[in-house]
């Protein structure tokens, strides 16, 4: 007989059940902070609202393709609240919710998703990476911000989030083997949301959880409900702060569902059955919390109505900024090349300027 | 001041930069204890420690994503790619998010990194080791691709990447980097980027190269020399931004060119150099631009890569052709 010289198990936390209760007693504090919860339902319905617009704008021709965040308002308003303004967040395209608790503006992402660089240019915070669209690169970028924070003593945690397509890229993997390597305040989130456009889960790989990735990079690997804000926002605590006394990575793989289209320009009809769709309408994220305050006495419809009031008006605010945005200069196409300008792209931007304007 | 090979003057480089710059980090494969395969890192390792000389585990795409990261976040990581061969897991970094970050960001962020890398034949290395692909990175908006052709200009050109705010491919002619030594002052000098060197003055041709073929292209020089023929010898040096306008100054002087390189031909910087005299210096030609190149084949294994590489014989009948030309 072998002897076992290795053996792994994947801890899963829920801790708010789809039909908004709590399962048991051993629930973090966080389950009755009321303040706190009310505050992150609130950031949750504003990203949906925001969300709304934005898809909007993209139909009626004000915006262009946009990869919508509807379903996952739990997983990006945890990381988003969980981490401090100097950390450093590395998102894909989708996280809209986090960057939005980060000081990322609704202006700026509209004014990205309308074609315009000038979206990446956040008022804050300064140092956050802008939106990667190839798949997992991002995963490294924390990598290597959570290092620069290491080698320079500073108490600062990266964090990252990749699809479940993601996860099957080399990017993805070399950055849990970094992190384990180098020992780095970093943790990654897997987004578990079923879909890799058409692509289901099962087809990335036959692993039963994709957590067990991080396992086998050797860092400390769990499973949540993502559409459970208190074991979102538990997970995220409790691996920031473990990140930032110096105690390592952590990878948490949460459970979610796109319940939209990938993007703007993609139609999920072609290839998911709406029962499914149906199906994760019914466990999604802002319904479970609204049901478990409101059971509670903590959230009533007056609260409801001033709330979706309030979130509408700031998006509409924000809309009517994105439209006053303009075009920029020709010459933008040329000065964020180079620090140092070489004198072929003068001769170039000087050419443009005189073709184009 | 001291006579040195060129791996020699890029380990004083490196050696000076980081005690110029705190945030100037070595990472790669086998770039701490073992000072690099060829020993360009030697040393650095014992003089500044573990944190700032870093081996990395051995994956490539993770070396040029963690230095996308670490430069974005305040750092100047200097990264090697052990062979030019082994660089290709790195270019979706480089192309998709540090060649673009401080466009794509509007200048908040930048990534000014260097990545070094040995290359080109003439080694007798395994497969994928020799070739030269410099006109990969040339094609890409955003990075500078450096190639130095002597102990001091390596000296004082990879001190300019690391000091550059931008990326800043190095690429290192590998069959040059103990062929001679030369006197180089460690006085923490850079030389200038974006702009070729004038290695010899000459009114009858000009003859553009960069990397190992300045070599051979200065020995072509001085034979044509005893034939009467002066041939100005132009080092590009910065193959991407070119510097045009000292090309275009030499042919205009000369009114020929044979431009020499050790990439291929198809698409390389020696087809942008002749597509740029072709608009700017037309009139100023008494014979067609002729290039000396690699083949558009596949580096032959090293029994076989002399041949495969420009010659100071196939440089001199080039010259004679266009000399001949009226």
């Amino acid at each position: 007989m072998p002897a076992t010289i290795a053996s792994f198990k994947i801890d899963y936390y829920q801790f708010l059940s789809p039909d908004g209760r709590l399962i048991s007693d051993d629930v973090p504090p966080l389950a009755t902070d009321w303040d706190t919860l009310r505050s992150l339902y609130r950031l949750m319905v504003s990203t949906r609202v925001f969300d709304k617009k934005a898809v909007a704008l993209q139909r009626t021709g004000k915006m262009g393709t946009y990869a919508s965040s509807l379903g996952h308002e739990a997983v990006h308003i945890a990381a988003g609240s969980a981490m401090r303004a100097e950390d450093c967040f590395a998102p894909t395209y989708r996280e809209h919710g986090t960057q939005l608790c980060r000081g990322v503006t609704m202006t700026e992402m509209f004014t990205y998703w309308g074609g315009d660089e000038r979206g990446c240019d956040f008022s804050g915070p300064r140092h956050d990476f802008s939106w990667a669209i190839p798949i997992a690169t991002q995963c490294l970028h924390a990598a290597g911000a959570a290092l620069a924070f290491k080698l320079r003593g500073e108490k600062r945690v990266a964090v990252t989030m990749v699809g479940d397509g993601g996860s099957s890229k080399g990017d993805f993997l070399e950055a849990i083997n970094a992190a384990s390597a180098f020992d780095l305040p970093l943790v990654l989130v897997i987004i578990n949301n079923q879909w890799a456009i058409s692509v289901p889960r099962a087809k990335q790989n036959s692993a039963t959880t994709l957590a067990q990735k991080g396992i086998a990079g050797g860092l400390p690997s769990i499973q949540v409900d993502g559409n459970d804000i208190i074991a979102c926002r538990w997970a995220m605590d409790t691996a920031i702060k473990q990140a930032r006394e110096g105690h390592g990575p952590t990878v948490i793989e949460m459970i979610t569902y796109r319940l939209s289209d990938h993007t703007t320009a993609d139609d999920a009809r072609r290839y998911r059955d709406d029962e499914e769709v149906e199906n994760a309408w019914r466990i999604e994220p802002i319904k479970r919390l609204r049901k478990y305050l409101k059971d509670q006495g903590e959230w009533n419809d007056k609260r409801e109505l001033e709330l979706l009031k309030k979130a509408s008006g700031e998006v509409d605010e924000a809309v009517k900024e994105y439209f006053t945005v303009g075009n920029q200069d020709i010459e933008s196409m040329f000065d964020y090349l180079y620090e140092n300008m070489p004198a072929e792209l003068e001769e170039q931007r000087a050419r443009a300027l005189e073709e184009l304007s | 001041m001291a006579a040195v090979a060129m791996v020699e003057a890029i380990s004083l480089a490196l050696s000076r930069a980081m005690e110029h710059d705190d945030s100037v980090v070595l990472m790669g494969e086998d770039v701490g204890i073992n000072g690099g395969v060829f020993r360009a890192t030697s040393g650095l390792l014992e003089k500044f420690g573990d944190q700032r000389v870093i081996d990395t585990p051995l994956a490539e795409t993770m070396i040029a994503g963690l230095a996308v990261g670490m430069s974005a976040q305040g750092m100047k990581p200097v990264i090697e790619a052990q062979f030019m061969g082994f660089i290709y897991p790195m270019v979706e970094q480089i192309i998709c998010h540090a060649s673009r970050m401080r466009h794509r960001t509007r200048g908040r962020l930048s990534c000014p990194l260097v990545l070094r890398a040995p290359f080109g034949g003439g080694i007798h290395a395994p497969e994928h080791h020799s070739e030269s692909t410099e006109a990969l990175f040339a094609h890409i908006p955003g990075v500078r691709v450096v190639i130095p052709s002597s102990p001091a200009r390596a000296y004082g050109l990879l001190l300019a990447a690391i000091r550059e705010p931008d990326p800043v491919i190095f690429l290192e002619p590998k069959r040059i980097y103990r062929l001679n030594k030369e006197e180089v002052e460690d006085n923490g000098e850079d030389l200038p980027l974006d702009v070729c060197f004038v290695l010899r003055d000459g009114g009858d041709i000009t003859l553009v190269t960069w990397g190992s073929m300045v070599k051979e292209t200065l020995e072509a020089a001085d034979y044509l020399a005893e034939q009467g023929i002066n041939a100005e010898v132009i080092d590009v040096a910065t193959v991407s931004p070119l510097d045009m306008e000292t090309i275009i100054e030499s042919v205009e002087k000369t009114g020929r060119c044979v431009i020499i390189h050790e990439a291929a031909r198809m698409c390389s910087v020696g087809a942008e150099i002749a597509a740029g005299l072709a608009e700017k210096a037309l009139y100023s030609l008494h014979a067609p631009v002729k290039r000396v190149a690699g083949y558009d084949t596949i580096m032959p294994l090293h029994k076989m890569e002399m041949k495969y590489m420009p010659s100071v014989k196939r440089i001199i009948s080039a010259v004679d052709d266009v000399m001949e030309a009226s």
